[in-house]
C-alpha cells in the first residue's frame, strides 16, 4: 500500500477502507447498477463547479438589486432560477436575511443537510459533532470559535434543517463598498457568510 | 430513533475546528463513496431517507468514531446488503458473483448525470387540508418512535410558533420505512431558548425546525 502514504491518515484505517470502497464499486458495476464513468463526472461537478461562488453570486446579487433582493427572500428557489449563470436550483430553498437586529446560523443537527447547489460540499466542521451538538444551544459560543462576536442585544436565529428546506444566509452587505459592480461585491462574499458563522470581507481589510 | 446522531444540545464534543482551505475531499475513496451514494440513489436503489436512517442505525460507537464519508459508507454498504442488491458473497468475492436486482429508473449513465445534480422534489399533493397556520402556537409531540424520524429529541414536549407553511412533503418517517409517501404538511416552528434551554438562557436566542404536522399538536 505505499503508494498511499502521501496521505497523512491512519494508513492502515485508510488502506482497509479504500479497498472496500474500491470492492464496493467493482461489484456495483459489474452488476450493471453504475457506470463509473457517471461517477467521474460527479465528482467533478463538485470539485470544480458547485461551489461558494454561486451563493456568492446570488448575495451580491441581492446587495445590488432591491426587486431580485424581495424576490429572493419571498421565493428563493424561483428568484435563483432566473439567473442562468447561477446554474439549475432544488426546490424549497429559503434565503435569510442578516439585519444589525438580527443574525441568522443554518445547521442540521441530524445530518448534514446544506445547500449544496449554493455553497457546494459541506465543510468538516459543519458535519461534525462539535457544530451539530452546540450550535441550536450556544449560537454565541459557536460564534466565538469562529472568532466572531455580535452585539449582546442582537437576536440570534439558529436554523436547523430538519426536513428537504434549504437554508441560505444572505449577509449584510459591508461598508465602503458603494458602488461596486457585482463582481468585486461577490469576491467578499464568504462561504461561512452564507452559513452565518462567519462575515463576508471588509474590504481593505488584510486578508 | 434516539440515537447518537441525534446530537442538538448535547454537551462534551468540543470546539469547532474549521480545517483552513479545506479541500472538497480528503481523500479519493471519498469521491467515490459520494458519487456511488449520488449514482445508486438515482439508479432508484433507494431513497434519501431510507439512507439516512441506514447511517443512524450504524452502532453508536462507529457512528461517532468514523468520518463522514466512512459513515456514508458503512451505511450504503448495510443498506445495498438489506436490500439484497448485493450479497455478503459479493463482498466476499470482491465481485458479484450474485445475480443482480432490477432497479428502475436503473444505471445513471453519463448522460444524464445532471438529473442528481439538481435535489429532488419533495413537495406533493395536499390530501387534506392543513392543521395549522402561521402564528399559531404548537406543542412538539412527546414522541420516540424507534424507527426513523426528523423530529429532534432537543424539542420534543416543547411549544413553539408556526411561522412558515412550506406545503405538503414526502414524510421521512414513512419513506424511509419504503412504507410509502404518506405526504404532510410541514411547517416552521419557532422555539426560544428560553423555552428549550431553561431560564438562564441567553434570551436573544431562537431555533426553529422544519416541522411535519404529525410532529404537533396544538398549544
Amino acid at each position: 500500500m505505499t503508494e498511499h502514504h502521501h496521505h497523512d491518515h491512519d494508513h492502515s484505517e485508510l488502506s482497509e477502507t479504500e479497498l472496500r470502497v474500491r470492492a464496493l464499486e467493482t461489484i456495483l458495476t459489474e452488476k450493471g447498477y453504475i457506470e463509473p464513468a457517471a461517477l467521474d463526472v460527479i465528482i467533478q461537478a463538485y470539485e470544480t463547479r458547485i461551489g461558494p461562488h454561486n451563493g456568492a453570486r446570488v448575495v451580491a446579487k441581492a446587495w445590488t438589486d432591491p426587486a431580485f433582493k424581495q424576490a429572493l427572500l419571498e421565493d428563493a428557489s424561483k428568484a435563483i432560477g432566473t439567473l442562468g449563470h447561477v446554474g439549475r436550483v432544488g426546490d424549497h430553498l429559503v434565503a435569510v436575511e442578516n439585519t444589525p437586529q438580527r443574525h441568522n446560523m443554518v445547521v442540521c443537527t441530524l445530518c448534514s443537510c446544506y445547500p449544496w447547489e449554493m455553497l457546494g460540499l459541506p465543510p468538516v466542521w459543519y458535519k461534525a459533532a462539535p457544530y451539530r451538538s452546540r450550535a441550536v444551544k450556544d449560537p454565541r459560543g459557536v460564534l466565538a470559535d469562529f472568532g466572531i462576536t455580535l452585539p449582546k442585544e442582537t437576536e440570534i436565529r439558529v436554523w436547523d434543517s430538519t426536513a428537504e428546506t434549504r437554508f441560505l444566509v444572505l449577509p449584510m452587505r459591508p461598508e465602503g463598498t458603494e458602488g461596486w459592480s457585482e463582481a468585486q461585491l461577490a469576491e467578499l462574499v464568504t462561504r461561512d457568510s452564507m452559513i452565518g458563522t462567519g462575515f463576508p470581507t471588509t474590504p481593505g481589510a488584510p486578508s | 430513533m434516539n440515537g447518537v446522531h441525534d446530537m442538538g444540545g448535547m454537551d462534551g464534543f468540543g470546539k469547532v475546528e474549521a480545517e483552513p482551505n479545506e479541500p472538497v475531499f480528503h481523500a479519493e475513496w471519498e469521491a467515490r463513496v459520494l458519487a456511488m451514494v449520488r449514482a445508486m440513489g438515482a439508479a432508484g436503489a433507494f431513497n434519501i431517507d431510507t439512507s439516512r436512517f441506514y447511517r443512524e442505525t450504524l452502532p453508536a460507537d462507529v457512528y461517532l468514531a468514523s468520518s463522514y464519508y466512512k459513515k456514508w459508507f458503512l451505511g450504503l454498504e448495510d443498506m445495498l446488503l438489506a436490500k439484497g442488491i448485493i450479497a455478503n458473497d459479493d463482498i466476499a468475492a470482491g465481485h458479484a458473483v450474485t445475480p443482480a436486482k432490477q432497479l428502475a429508473p436503473g444505471k445513471l449513465t453519463v448522460d444524464n448525470v445532471e438529473r442528481t445534480m439538481v435535489r429532488g422534489k419533495f413537495a406533493r399533493p395536499a390530501p387534506s387540508p392543513a392543521k395549522f397556520k402561521a402564528g399559531d402556537r404548537v406543542r412538539a409531540r412527546n414522541m420516540h418512535p424507534v424507527t426513523h424520524t426528523r423530529l429532534p429529541r432537543y424539542v420534543r414536549g416543547h411549544v413553539g410558533i408556526i411561522e412558515r407553511d412550506h406545503g405538503c412533503h414526502v414524510f421521512p418517517d414513512s419513506a424511509a420505512q419504503d412504507a410509502g409517501e404518506n405526504p404532510q404538511w410541514l411547517y416552521t416552528v419557532v422555539f426560544e431558548g428560553t423555552e428549550l434551554w431553561g431560564p438562564d438562557t441567553d434570551p436573544t436566542v431562537k431555533v426553529s425546525i422544519d416541522a411535519f404536522e404529525p410532529y404537533l399538536e396544538p398549544a
